[in-house]
């Protein structure tokens, strides 16, 4: 903020606090009766009259009070422009002394656990609630309380894993993130295409119903255009978050619709990158929790 | 004392018209708050209907309550008021007439294009661009229509009420032009002129001072009206009126900052927020004072007046909340309260107990005036409709108070290794009871505006108006 607009502001908000005060004592001064009275102003309104009665004192008081106290206020924090306030307090400030404080105290309870392995960490009760507790915190609102996943967001617990489950992997996909890119194929394939497809993807997973023509159609499509991520046997590529597409496990729904609605559209899944967040000692744990929802 | 009935030289049609719809659109906005109240306690109620979605009719229960309900109770009592203080007819019935068409069409468009989804995101400013320049072509006919009814006036001062509602009337002009400033890029989509926390800023110094002059000042001028004519007493201090009513205007400009503590906000306007709210305490209250201490004398007849209770009752809800107000702005409260329902109790203990309740008191009061009837139909029935009123607010505050202060002890709450000891779903839960008394005191207030509506239905229509009888028509 310029000199100027630090100036200008400062002068407006004194001016609104000591205009008030002024006109406190003004009103004050001016008084006729110091006690109350039943004298009126000698006016009315739609039979409305009113008492020339004294401001009453404790009123009085409290304003002057609460002003007292606002300009102590501005005297000692920043609330004038560009005035710091004479304790050098800030909000900044303030979060920073609270984050180094909670460093300090709360380091070497994650240091004790940031040693083991994710694997040694399964023996370690505490350790795995510290986990469980920063997941319900930080990773519930998509993935469910019980890490059970939602549409769109996958299920931790049934040891199906789209970018793979070792501790490695599980402690990358929280700290960097992923981005599942499925691209739209509707322009390429066409509506036919698309329908071929799905039949031929769903008859990977042993589907009954399937139109076995339809599936041999799409085999050959399927072949040509999706075997590069889901592999020729559609079981999936971890390194590229391509699922496996002969289980029954569907991110986006199993339905003939649902699935003809992800190949012809595409979907964009992301897991946000946590690292910024978290500290490493942090993501250690809950990766461990995580590990632990399949590998009990 | 003049009980004027009805009055040939003033124009009490529009202020009829008013009156009504103030009865009408409250049951509408309360029906819908206890609708969303049950949704936060029944999920299920909102029926997977994208246009009965909590996030779209929210805005719906607020615009309506305050902008339907209350607007129309401010347009009816101010023209009511604005006429009898002056001893002048309303300067154009045309206008004043388009201010009530132009009002109502705005209400119907809000009803419409709220829960179809589109808003403008800016809270209690959520309607899209053409909506606005409506409304502010209504507000500056309102102002046209009060100002100069003003001016018109036979009376040597202008009386204190006025003061409130023409500080009212200008300051909503200047805060709806400035937050609802946009660029529009198709007929229902705009997106606002100010950027990130300028746009904040902005906001929140609309919506608090959509507390401050509408729901506060404007109110306060209805308080100054009919307190006194209720209690047959004069208003207890004129120079108080004085320091409070430019002491409130001058600091109320500043409050908004504390909308936004401990947030992108640069820490002096944080700062400066918070000391303007507590030193509004005292030109707050005396408004409060003002209002109770013109009943002494006249305390009795709380005793056999309902109505005078619902205005009573309304001025203590008045000076719990604007106690409340300024103790949440100190920032070590504030980061307890903040995004908690301590916040929605507080609002609602200013909406319920203060706005809801003097608008209540002054229709019921001006409806047998208006349509030349001697009393209300039923004052057993009034009565009944306070207790109901003031119940239902009570339940309603003291509910959000706990799940409030539950809220922000769960979420600020750590384990000994620094993670915090619950999740927000574990907060949620335990708001469940709460949620279930904020619904109920919702139903029990809403009952009373039922009651409220077959009463003054009954009195409208009834047969042999019985008409008091009439002194001179003007008191001077």
């Amino acid at each position: 903020m310029s000199a100027f607009w630090s100036a200008w502001v400062s002068v407006i908000a004194l001016a609104v606090i000591l205009g008030c005060t002024w006109l406190l004592f003004a009103t004050r001064k001016s008084e006729k009766h110091k006690e109350t009275t039943e004298e009126t102003l000698g006016h009315a309104f739609d039979g409305i009259e009113e008492y020339d009665n004294p401001l009453p004192k404790w009123w009085f008081q409290m304003f002057l009070v609460t002003v007292v106290f606002g300009l102590g206020y501005l005297v000692l924090y920043p609330g004038l422009g560009n005035f710091q306030g004479l304790l050098g307090w800030s909000s900044h400030g303030q979060w920073e002394e609270e984050m180094k404080h909670a460093e300090e105290q709360y380091r070497p309870v994650f240091e004790k656990y940031a040693s083991l392995s994710i694997e040694q960490l399964q023996g370690e009760e505490a350790g795995l609630k510290m986990g469980q507790r920063m997941f319900a915190n930080n990773c519930s609102v998509c993935h469910g309380s019980a890490g059970t996943g939602a549409y769109g967001f996958p299920n931790l617990t049934d040891n199906d894993w789209l970018y793979g489950g070792n501790p490695d992997a599980i402690k990358a996909s929280i700290a960097n993130g992923r981005n599942g890119a499925m691209p739209a194929w509707g322009a390429v394939l066409g509506e036919d295409g698309v329908r071929d497809v799905t039949s031929y993807v769903l008859s990977l997973s042993d589907r009954e119903g399937v139109d076995a023509e339809a599936a041999e159609r799409g085999k050959s499509q399927f072949q040509a255009l999706c075997a590069a991520c889901h592999t020729p046997e559609g079981t999936g590529m971890q390194a590229l978050g391509a699922p496996n597409l002969t289980d029954d496990t569907w991110l986006y729904g199993g339905s003939f619709e649902q699935v003809a609605h992800t190949i012809r559209n595409g979907r964009a899944g992301v897991m946000p990158a946590h690292s910024n967040l978290l500290s490493d000692d942090k993501i250690h744990l809950i990766a461990a929790y995580v590990y632990s929802l399949s590998n009990q | 004392m003049s009980t004027a009935t009805e009055h040939p030289t003033y124009n009490y049609k529009v202020v009829r018209q008013f009156a009504i719809m103030t009865v009408v659109w409250g049951i509408v906005g309360m029906a819908v708050g206890v609708l969303i109240a049950a949704q936060l306690v029944w999920p299920a109620l909102n029926f997977d209907l994208p246009w009965l979605s909590y996030g779209r009719i929210r805005p719906l229960h607020t615009n309506a309550v305050i902008f339907a309900f209350g607007g129309c109770a401010l347009f009816a009592t101010s023209y009511y008021v604005v006429q009898r203080t002056c001893q002048t007819r309303l300067i154009s019935d045309a206008l004043a007439s388009f201010t009530f068409w132009g009002w109502q069409l705005v209400i119907l468009s809000a009803a419409i294009t709220l829960p179809l989804g589109f808003t403008s995101a800016k809270e209690y400013a959520e309607l899209e661009w053409p909506i606005d320049l409506l409304i502010t072509a209504v507000w500056v006919a309102y102002a046209v229509v009060f100002l100069g009814t003003v001016k018109m006036r036979k009376t040597s001062h202008i009386y204190v009420g006025n003061w409130f509602y023409m500080a009212f009337i200008i300051t909503v002009a200047v805060l709806h032009i400035v937050n609802s400033m946009a660029m529009p890029v198709t007929f229902l989509k705009s997106y606002s002129m100010y950027p990130g926390t300028v746009d904040a800023m902005v906001q929140w110094w609309y919506g608090h001072n959509a507390v401050g002059f509408f729901l506060t000042a404007g109110f306060l001028g209805m308080m100054y009206y009919f307190v006194p004519k209720q209690a047959e007493r004069p208003i207890f201090s004129y120079r108080l009126s004085i320091v409070h009513f430019w002491a409130l205007i001058a600091t109320y400009m500043w409050a908004g900052g504390h909308h936004l503590h401990y947030s992108a906000l640069p820490d002096w306007t944080q700062s400066l927020g918070m000391v303007m709210s507590l030193i509004l305490l005292a030109p707050s209250w005396g408004g409060m004072i003002n209002g109770m201490m013109t009943l002494s004398g006249a305390w009795h007849k709380l005793r056999t007046d309902p109505i005078l209770r619902f205005l009573v009752v309304s001025l203590s809800f008045y000076g719990m909340s604007t106690f409340e107000g300024p103790m949440m702005s100190i920032k070590t409260v504030n980061a307890l309260s903040h995004n908690t329902d301590w916040t929605v109790g507080h609002v609602h203990a200013g909406a319920l107990g203060w706005v809801a309740m003097i608008s209540i008191g002054a229709v019921y009061h001006m409806i047998p005036k208006l349509f030349g009837k001697a009393q209300m139909y039923s004052v057993g029935l009034i009565n009944t409709h306070f207790w109901l009123a003031t119940i239902g607010t009570v339940l309603y505050i003291c509910s959000m108070w706990v799940n409030g202060i539950l809220q922000g002890l769960m979420w600020r709450a750590v384990n000994a290794d620094g993670t915090l000891t619950y999740s927000f779903v574990e907060a949620l839960e335990a708001s469940h009871p709460g949620y279930f008394v904020r619904w109920l005191g919702g139903a029990f207030f809403l009952t009373g505006m039922l009651l409220m509506a077959y009463n003054v239905w009954q009195t409208v229509r009834a047969g042999s108006s019985v008409k008091a009888a009439e002194p001179s028509a003007q008191t001077a």
